[in-house]
């Protein structure tokens, strides 16, 4: 218990300065919604491809399962040695840990409606680009905010080897406190990802009530 | 329902004694004491960083035992000294190749020790009575400080202190323990009174650093002294007039089970390690990607310390 008690206390004595604890936060939570954003403007295009074609599913599925075992830190070392340290390597690390997720999530949710529905909407004399758009996407939004939330939840808790190659977020805390023993700050590292973490849940939750609520009034 | 949570807790209390019994530590200490060797001892267990050269010396020891009669458990990549060091305190580790100065400042926060004899006259102490060190190598890993030769010719650099020529905005590429290191930014300052600024690179001097320093991301990088990609890559380490980085000879540190026997063979190991011999033996796992199995044997018979 005593490293808790530690633990919150280096927080405080830490709040400030630009190697502060709100600094880092702030990085690790702008790491974070960039690298979800980033994985969405590929992944969400090309699930509804797949979902509302059903073409390339096999494909898709496979190449995102294979994605989903690339190990991060693997990945963090490949990019690093090929761009050199900073963001940009553990960026693209975690784009391609966020994609598999928001692509299942993107396809699955198309691919869930009942398939008269779709028929339906067609029968009424609907283009292709309206049944997506008015059928397809807001029918999907459940399944494809359950993709966007454990896709954020696991770039969240990997996005702390962004400082294995020099960037910034809570690995820096992480990385310094376990070279140097310093268990207190290595915990309090952790806890505030956990914090993060069940900030950025709370955040989906509110969102997939919210889609459901609308989902169900209109 | 009580019983069913009775049940549950019982089911994970099993499943905890379960992973503690199943500690990789946990089969060297059960490692058969019968199956003596035929010197008479019990087998040795010899353990390693998680540092490819740690281990390849470790595979020398180990070799080296092994041709006198020794039986051998090999415990090898056992993380960092944080995680090996309490095994090897609690016996359930013989021998492992250590660093003296890095040893001895982990041992004793408080160590005044500056030379390499220093160091080594030390260490038997903050060992305490559990573990000695055997006789030091001459062969030395440490870190040191290496920049570009272009940036080495630019600015006329080849000591630590001639750092100052650059000016502000010293930065160096190491793991982010040296910010906190005696020998890193406040040694720097206390030592030669330079301002340097740790940019975190977390794989020990490895490419990812070589390629920080050869980017320009920072003019110095903490490279490990027996690395080949120093020579490879044409960097210029700065000497170090003050002795601020502690001398790492490399040194067996072995429990009571080491008998002397034993002892001896690795001190003949020791004896004809020499820190150009560490370079050429990491450069086989480096360049070539042999395995420390491979790169010890043939030292070790080039050495004739295997007949």
């Amino acid at each position: 218990m005593n490293y808790f008690v530690e633990a919150f206390a280096w927080i405080s004595d830490n709040l400030y300065g630009s190697n502060g604890v709100l600094a880092r936060t702030w990085e690790h939570l702008w790491y974070t919604v960039v690298s979800v954003v980033l994985a969405s403007v590929v992944a969400i295009p090309l699930g509804y491809l797949v979902g509302h074609t059903r073409r390339g599913r096999g494909l898709v599925v496979a190449s995102s399962g294979a994605a989903r075992a690339l190990p991060t830190l693997g990945v963090v070392t490949l990019f690093g040695l090929i761009f050199g340290i900073g963001l940009l390597a553990p960026l693209v690390a975690l784009v391609l840990l966020a994609i598999p997720s928001v692509l299942a999530g993107a396809y699955a949710g198309i691919e869930a409606i009942d398939p008269r529905t779709v028929d339906a909407a067609r029968a009424m004399g609907m283009s292709e680009w309206q049944i997506l758009a008015r059928v397809e996407v807001p029918l999907g939004l459940p399944l494809l905010l359950g993709g966007l939330r454990s896709a954020s939840l696991q770039v969240v808790a990997t996005a702390t080897l962004a400082a294995y190659v020099g960037a910034g977020g809570l690995g820096r805390f992480l990385f310094l406190g376990l070279k140097t023993q310093d268990y207190p700050q290595m915990l309090a590292s952790a806890l505030l990802v956990m914090a993060l973490a069940v900030i950025v849940e709370g955040a989906f939750e509110i969102a997939e009530r919210v889609a459901a609520r609308r989902l169900h009034t209109t | 329902m009580k019983t069913r949570i009775a049940a549950v807790l019982a089911a994970a209390v099993l499943a905890l004694s379960a992973c503690s019994s199943a500690n990789p530590m946990g089969s060297a200490s059960t490692a058969p004491s019968g199956s003596a060797s035929a010197s008479g001892g019990t087998a040795l267990v010899i353990g390693s960083q998680q540092y490819y050269s740690n281990e390849i010396i470790a595979e020398l020891y180990a070799q080296a035992l092994e041709a006198k009669g020794f039986t051998i458990t090999r415990q090898y990549q056992i993380g960092q000294r944080e995680v090996y060091l309490p095994e090897l305190q609690a016996g359930k580790i013989d021998l492992f190749p250590e660093y003296s100065g890095n040893l001895l400042q982990y041992l004793d926060k408080s160590a005044t020790a500056k030379t390499g004899e220093e160091v080594l006259a030390a260490l038997p102490a903050a060992l305490g009575s559990s573990l000695r060190p055997l006789t030091a190598a001459a062969a030395t890993d440490q870190d040191s400080y290496n920049v570009t030769k272009a940036n080495a010719d630019k600015y006329g650099l080849a000591s630590i202190p001639d750092l100052s020529k650059v000016g502000a905005g010293l930065t160096v590429c190491a793991n982010s323990e040296l910010a906190k290191r005696p020998y890193g930014p406040p040694g720097l300052k206390s030592e030669y009174g330079l301002d340097v600024e740790v940019i975190p690179v977390e794989d020990s001097g490895g490419p990812l650093t070589v390629k920080a320093l050869k980017d320009g991301d920072c003019l110095t990088a903490d490279i490990y002294s027996a690395d080949p990609s120093i020579a490879a890559n044409g960097l210029v380490t700065l000497s170090d007039p003050k002795s601020l980085i502690l001398p790492q000879n490399v040194v067996p540190i072995a429990s009571a089970k080491v008998n002397e026997q034993a002892a001896s063979v690795i001190d003949k190991v020791s004896g004809s390690l020499t820190t150009a011999d560490l370079v050429s033996l990491n450069a086989l796992s480096v360049d070539q990607q042999q395995s420390s199995a491979v790169i010890a044997k043939g030292w070790l018979t080039s050495k004739g310390l295997l007949s």
